[in-house]
């Protein structure tokens, strides 16, 4: 069932990022800065975009996701538990020993999840190689990829990239989670990435710049990325790490550590 | 049959293509080397369902791996250096982790590569492909086996890495051969001691048997072809009712068969293995036959384990 409504989708958002914040309390570790700045991309793929039946998984010819920011597992599995591909309960056994959600998304344990992954830089290989068997086989599916901005100085993302467009794959739409953080500090004070929109631009990709944060902005980029042909998209969608959660934006110390008793019963708090 | 000789990597790609013509699910993967790897003879003819990846090895394998989450049958090609080797991470983390359907086909491995010298000669992926969990190891010894490995690896599901050469070797099997993934192939039922080789290897094993037969040493060869799972059952046996153990591989001595083969006798039947392999050294430039002379995985090298009496009884 697709959900139009901004307001309804805001609504998901939130649950996504409660989620979210409940599985890595209840964990103990985890990413939740990465996970809170993509949760209205996940809201606005999984409830208004992707043609995708949590009762049928592994449904032939159902569009496709793959997380390149595995660590970032927890925004997945908020996402699938609220769609309905398996219990909500299930958010607290993240991490744990006789749990399916391990600490990066496992395509064999978990419901919905499209590709394992975890080891960055490896995500639009793979999307691409998606892509591909989709047009071969006129299949028409979309295929998405959610990579961090830390993620591209990964040097397979540009190799990926240059098979994108060799093939012209318009099935295809890259989303950039470009929330300026990552392990070490800004993406600046690490290794700067310069233009990333024109980055991907001269890689021969349609590119649009969102506010990553914004479901309405979000629904347009995606809209206008399913009516591009002749070529890849990808969203440079700005996002704030850590977003919903006051005390954790903007801050590169949130991006894998779990919040404390106090500290999770303050996030609820702003959530709700 | 020996006057003929044909590269592994040579059969392969003529293999690849009949297989092309009888299951449309096959695609081809390469890396700019096709006329090198041989899938250029399936490109040739199915150029809608082969990819040039360009040179970008780590590319190739994760493409490979989504195409095969969408039921297709990826066979990924390149120099075995550039596949175990450079894209080793994506082997493990995007194919044999998910425990995808991609076949992995690597050419140019061992010393035998010869003239390009070390850098291109890869000695060390079979000790890292088969200490993946989900991967199966195959390491073809002549044309025959290489066709029938290509027809049996598309039917198994889940990751194979298979080794090829770059050198041209003699026929050793006729086309009533079958090919059965994990059991090793005996040559003979002499009692003085067992020769297990694999790839390049198994024809100067084959030689070897037969110089030692004519000075009255009796010692039976197993062609080891899939070096993962490895065939257990044969190798303890061999060991018990020979007792001598000698391998022989074109790859580092570290990892690749004759510790398998060690790993396997150490549990089953302990007793002394002669390892002939490369000494933990990276290889040199020259040409094939000087190489496998000078790293000591010749006939003449395996002759010698048997006629100093080093291993016996």
């Amino acid at each position: 069932m697709k959900i139009t409504h901004t307001e309804a989708l805001e609504k998901i958002a939130k649950n996504i990022r409660m989620g979210i914040i409940e599985a890595v309390y209840s964990a103990g570790s985890g990413h939740p800065g990465g996970s809170l700045s993509c949760a209205d991309i996940l809201t606005v793929l999984y409830f208004n975009q992707m043609n995708i039946d949590p009762k049928n998984p592994n449904a032939e010819g159902r569009d496709k996701f793959v997380l390149s920011k595995g660590h970032c597992a927890p925004a997945l599995y908020a996402t699938l538990a609220e769609k309905g591909f398996f219990n909500k309960e299930e958010l607290k056994n993240l991490r744990k020993f006789d749990g399916i959600l391990q600490g990066h998304p496992d395509m064999n344990k978990v419901p919905g999840v499209d590709m394992s992954s975890g080891s960055l830089g490896q995500g639009l290989s793979i999307a691409n190689g998606m892509a591909l068997a989709s047009k071969m086989e006129s299949a028409g599916q979309r295929i998405y990829c959610l990579v961090g901005d830390g993620e591209i100085q990964e040097g397979q993302i540009w190799e990926a990239a240059m098979t994108s467009n060799k093939y012209k794959l318009d099935n295809l739409c890259l989303i950039v989670d470009n929330n300026n953080l990552q392990i070490d500090g800004t993406i600046e004070e690490v290794k700067g990435l310069d233009c990333i929109v024109a980055k991907f631009a001269s890689f021969g990709f349609n590119t649009i710049q969102i506010d990553g944060n914004n479901i309405n902005q979000i629904i347009d980029a995606f809209e206008t990325a399913r009516c591009t042909k002749g070529k890849p998209t990808a969203i440079i969608a700005k996002t704030i790490k850590g977003k919903g959660v006051s005390f954790m934006e903007n801050k590169a110390e949130w991006h894998g550590r779990a919040p404390s008793q106090e500290e999770y019963e303050q996030a609820l708090k702003e959530l709700v | 049959m020996e006057d003929k000789k044909i590269a592994t990597r040579q059969s392969y790609g003529e293999a690849l293509a009949q297989l092309g013509e009888k299951n449309k699910n096959v695609v081809v993967l390469d890396a700019d080397l096709s006329t090198a790897t041989k899938t250029c003879i399936f490109a040739k003819r199915f150029p809608e369902r082969f990819f040039d990846i360009g040179i970008s090895e780590q590319d190739m394998m994760g493409t490979a791996a989504g195409l095969s989450t969408s039921g297709k049958i990826p066979f990924a090609s390149t120099f075995a250096v550039f596949a175990a080797g450079r894209a080793y991470d994506q082997i493990r983390n995007s194919i044999c982790y998910p425990n995808l359907n991609v076949k992995i086909c690597a050419t140019h491995a061992g010393v035998t590569v010869g003239e390009d010298g070390a850098t291109h000669q890869m000695l060390e992926d079979i000790g890292m492909m088969r200490a993946l969990p989900n991967m199966t190891v195959i390491s073809p010894s002549d044309a025959t086996q290489t066709k029938w490995a290509v027809e049996e690896i598309s039917k198994i599901n889940g990751p194979v890495y298979m080794r090829l050469s770059r050198l041209a070797v003699p026929i050793i099997y006729d086309d009533n051969y079958k090919f059965e993934i994990g059991k090793g192939i005996q040559t003979g039922k002499g009692t003085d001691g067992t020769i297990i080789a694999t790839g390049v290897c198994v024809y100067e094993a084959l030689e070897a048997q037969k110089e030692l037969a004519a000075e009255g040493i009796n010692v039976r060869v197993i062609d080891i072809h899939t070096i993962k799972p490895i065939d257990k059952e044969l190798i303890a046996k061999c060991a018990k009712e020979t007792q001598k153990i000698v391998t022989v591989e074109d790859h580092s001595i570290v990892g690749g068969l004759g510790s398998a083969v060690c790993e396997v006798l150490a549990e089953e039947y302990p007793c002394k293995v002669e390892r002939l392999g490369i000494k933990d050294s990276f290889g040199k430039s020259g040409k094939p036959v000087e190489l496998m002379e000078y790293y000591g995985i010749d006939k003449k090298a395996i002759i010698s384990k048997f006629q100093n009496k080093m291993l016996d009884k």
